[in-house]
């Protein structure tokens, strides 16, 4: 078990890149798939249509897949991503502006994917409003847009907010798949490192990665429990 | 009672709910100021026909004008459109998540860009107005559905309407609270409010309506004044329908 304690500095950097991938990953995932949401329940077909076809292609999808698709499809089409050296946000996420891609790629792979769970989450709170709501608000003569934004939105953010942390929970579980497509040094190419590089036994490297991950997703699921339980009494 | 060009025209309008013939060459017109009330047996099509008149169901043929403009299709036009229709439901339909008071200027303040004060304050005079003005600060879910439903009213008067549509407003409520809502409703038919009044308050009908409409599987069979109807009722289908409820 020395290995916990000797290698305390990279298991730490590992999941320091674990939580920084996946911070980036969450922000990007709620903001598409709000995006998509909006999309799939506008009165306009053709939006609808687009809406669908996103989620249709990325939830049946192999996260495995779409990450292939980045980290060598994306190369294979000219483009490093370099559009995610945002300025700034490259200096507390340092490997967003580096000039080795794939940590830019994997996020790409795990917005994508993750976009159209949160897509779904959202939707399942706007269908938990009843329709009469929506109707008086378009009775009153509001837009589509006003109509979500002060009637509809309100109300389904309650329905919404435990089925979204579960996707993101699974998100911060599906990251681990990235340290196989080129992000060196993420908790779970960790384990890789310092099993096959490093020489050291497997099981003990596999709790310690294990404890970085449970770090980050127990709480979240503890915070999920409380508000749950908050909206029970309101209910 | 009618004066000028009539508010709400339909002409020839039919709508299908998959094979369901639910409207079947519906003509009507609606004058200003006049009060019609729509009544029929259930599945007839009336609640239907109602919630045509501000495209909450789009329709499959025929022309629906209002105040001289056909009725536009989904966008910014039908949502001006549809801040002059007032809308009053059978399940209320207030928004559970905002206070009586705000219910009834959110769409003054966000519609018509009112300043939210004076909103405020033309809100408390109409929720004064319906009776329930010490409610104001109250959700609904803590209000009686006739409290309800009286706020739901002043919501849609809020927007000063030219005509207002009810949709069975009383039939989701207990029997006592039916009065309070129709003692609104006379008050506003007297002050000369276009209404369309989908109900099965035939007390209501006698005394506030200039017609009666009549529907049954879909057709509009009978149009006339209350004491026509309700004393000569001409086909057969009324006088069967009137014969049930009005034995009792």
């Amino acid at each position: 078990m020395n290995v916990l304690i000797d290698k305390f500095d990279v298991f730490a950097g590992g999941f320091w890149l674990t939580l920084q991938i996946c911070f980036l990953a969450a922000i990007g995932a709620l903001i598409l798939g709000a995006v998509v949401a909006v999309l799939r329940i506008s009165p306009v077909p053709p939006l609808r249509a687009v809406g669908t076809t996103y989620v249709n292609i990325f939830r049946n999808l192999p996260l495995t897949v779409v990450l292939f698709f980045a980290a060598f499809g994306l190369p294979a089409l000219g483009s490093n991503a370099d559009f995610l050296r945002i300025p700034g946000l490259d200096s507390i996420f340092s490997r967003l502006g580096t000039d080795l891609p794939y940590f830019r790629f994997g996020l790409i792979a795990l917005v994508l994917y993750t976009a159209a769970f949160v897509c779904e989450a959202l939707r399942s709170g706007v269908n938990a409003v009843p329709p009469g709501q929506a109707e008086a608000a378009r009775s009153l003569g509001l837009t589509f847009g006003q109509n979500l934004r002060h009637v509809v939105l309100p109300q389904s953010w309650k329905a919404s907010v435990v089925p979204l942390g579960s996707v993101i929970i699974a998100m911060i579980k599906n990251s681990a798949l990235v340290g196989f497509f080129g992000v060196v040094g993420d908790l779970s190419q960790t384990a890789d490192q310092l099993t096959s590089a490093g020489g050291y036994p497997f099981i003990p490297v596999a709790i310690g990665i294990s404890v970085g991950y449970l770090i980050m997703t127990v709480p979240l699921g503890a915070l999920l429990d409380r508000i749950e339980k908050r909206q029970a009494v309101a209910r | 009672m009618t004066t000028g060009d009539p508010l709400i025209v339909l002409d020839g309008v039919n709508k299908w709910f998959g094979p369901l013939h639910v409207l079947d060459d519906v003509s009507l017109s609606v004058g200003r100021g006049e009060v019609v009330v729509v009544i029929g047996p259930s599945g007839s099509g009336k609640s239907t026909l109602c919630r045509t008149i501000n495209r909450l169901e789009p329709i499959d043929k025929g022309t629906i004008t209002f105040d001289g403009q056909p009725l536009p299709a989904e966008g910014k036009p039908l949502a001006k459109l549809r801040s002059e229709v007032g809308m009053v439901f059978q399940s209320f339909n207030l928004f559970a998540h905002k206070t009586i008071l705000e219910n009834v200027t959110l769409g003054p303040v966000k519609v018509r860009k009112e300043k939210p004060a004076a909103a405020r304050e033309r809100g408390l005079a109409l929720l004064d107005r319906v009776g329930i003005a010490n409610q104001a600060d109250k959700y609904p879910a803590q209000l009686s559905g006739g409290q309800q439903q009286r706020a739901a009213i002043a919501r849609a008067l809020a927007m000063q309407p030219k005509a207002m549509l009810f949709d069975e407003p009383t039939s989701a409520l207990d029997p006592e609270m039916v009065g309070e809502v129709l003692d609104v409703m006379t008050s506003l038919a007297s002050e000369g409010m276009t209404m369309v009044v989908v109900t099965h308050e035939m007390g209501f009908a006698r005394h506030a309506a200039n017609r009666v409409v009549f529907m049954a599987d879909g057709q509009l069979v009978e149009d006339a004044p209350p004491a026509e109807f309700f004393a000569n009722p001409r086909s057969e289908r009324a006088k069967d329908f009137l014969s049930k409820i009005l034995t009792h």
